[in-house]
């Protein structure tokens, strides 16, 4: 714990690098002192921000400074205010691209352990804990595993095939991945409440990436985030993606 | 006004009083009018009129009076002693938003405004380093220091009460 310790004050302000952000995040998921740690600091935290917002100026004093800023020469109030405006818009869309980047950084973190997951499964020779082609097998195996329902698209006809299901887990948040072959390749469809990954983008389109050599698409609907991952061509994810969209309204 | 809030809260934490802060603000203001012309454009604003307000407050008599009483690097060496309530735990079980603002009240004033940056404006390391005209690491070595110092205040007011 000693060695983290001094650096978990730092990880809470938003100070380091990405890839010290990644190696602490990884150790407070196995380390429970860490953790326990990190959870004080930041109630710490917001018990002095919110101490600390204590004073509020009256109106009338608001007034009283606007209106002294007012009296001054027109010609230095319009040199202050108009690039001081432009500061605070700089800064505002600085502000909004940071929040832009972490939301980027956030989705590539995700992708990475969802590509995780996904290879695990194809390595695995038991790649789940529900075998059935029918999804009103592999549906009720699910009911009181994950805190949340889904429909599974109709199949016949198609040239994709369910494998079975397992329970998967991302964020420490149980979810449901489900296996599918298409043309022989594996694809691993997950699906986790919108809550769960609450620090992702919402998207009602579908979005499309690829990362680690797999191709994904990604969309929220019904409060649930699903994401389609597998090795083979985007168009034949969408296919996926498009069955699941027609199920969930369903 | 940009930034017309934020500045009169930090102003009354740094003179702990509102007649003296509502003068500060001002004083800021008209500074900054007067001396727009030497706020470089893609600098930090905020940073930028943060130090204005500061610096006019450390040459006001609180201001002086105030930093006249504190060694500024002092190490905080003492080490709290374990116990089975902390300063957090206290402060979430009772929130103890009163006990907070005193204790921050209490803090000198370089822990208090480092403080006070860094979690209620929510500056990062780098525009708290141009607001208070200091290296990086002295951020970080202070900020830890006062987060130090306002525990053992909590504490020591926890084993009072």
């Amino acid at each position: 714990m000693d060695k983290w310790t001094g650096q978990i004050e730092t990880y809470l302000d938003g100070e380091l690098s990405a890839g010290e952000m990644k190696e602490i995040d990884a150790h407070l998921r196995v380390c429970p002192a860490c953790t326990a740690d990190a959870l004080k600091q930041v109630q710490f935290k917001r018990a002095l921000q919110s101490a600390g917002r204590r004073y509020t100026p009256s109106a009338d004093f608001r007034e009283k400074v606007r209106q002294s800023i007012a009296a001054r020469p027109r010609r230095s109030a319009v040199w202050f205010w108009l690039p001081a405006t432009a500061v605070v818009l700089v800064l505002f869309v600085g502000t909004v691209t940071l929040s832009i980047k972490d939301q980027r950084l956030a989705l590539q973190n995700t992708y990475s352990e969802l590509a995780d997951l996904h290879v695990t499964a194809l390595a695995s020779p038991n790649p789940v804990d529900v075998v059935s082609s029918d999804r009103h097998t592999v549906k009720p195996w699910f009911e009181g595993k994950i805190p949340f329902a889904f429909n599974l698209p109709e199949l016949q006809n198609s040239e994709i095939s369910l494998v079975g299901g397992r329970i998967a887990y991302l964020g420490q948040s149980p979810g449901a991945e489900l296996i599918y072959l298409i043309r022989k390749h594996q694809v691993s469809v997950f699906i986790f409440q919108e809550r769960a990954v609450g620090h992702l983008p919402k998207s009602d389109s579908t979005l499309q990436r690829q990362q680690e050599t797999f191709n994904f698409c990604s969309w929220t609907q019904n409060g649930l985030h699903y994401f389609v991952i597998g090795g083979m061509a985007a168009d034949d994810l969408s296919k996926i993606a498009d069955l699941f969209r027609n199920a969930g309204r369903s | 006004m940009p930034l017309f809030d934020q500045l009169y809260n930090f102003a009354c934490w740094l003179t702990q009083d509102r007649t003296e802060a509502e003068d500060l603000v001002q004083e800021t203001y008209a500074k900054a009018l007067r001396g727009f012309s030497s706020f470089q454009s893609g600098t930090n604003f905020r940073a930028w009129i943060y130090r204005i307000l500061r610096n006019t407050f450390l040459t006001s008599r609180t201001g002086l009076k105030a930093t006249a009483m504190i060694p500024l690097d002092a190490e905080d060496a003492d080490e709290l002693p374990a116990g089975p309530e902390t300063p957090e735990t206290v402060m979430i079980s009772n929130s103890e938003q009163q006990l907070v603002q005193e204790a921050l009240e209490t803090l000198p004033v370089h822990f208090r405004e480092i403080l006070l940056l860094c979690e209620a404006e929510e500056m990062s390391y780098q525009e708290i380093s141009e607001a208070l005209s200091i290296p990086i690491g002295t951020v970080m070595s202070r900020i830890s220091r006062a987060r130090k110092a306002l525990r053992k205040i909590l504490q020591q007011k926890l084993v009072r009460a």
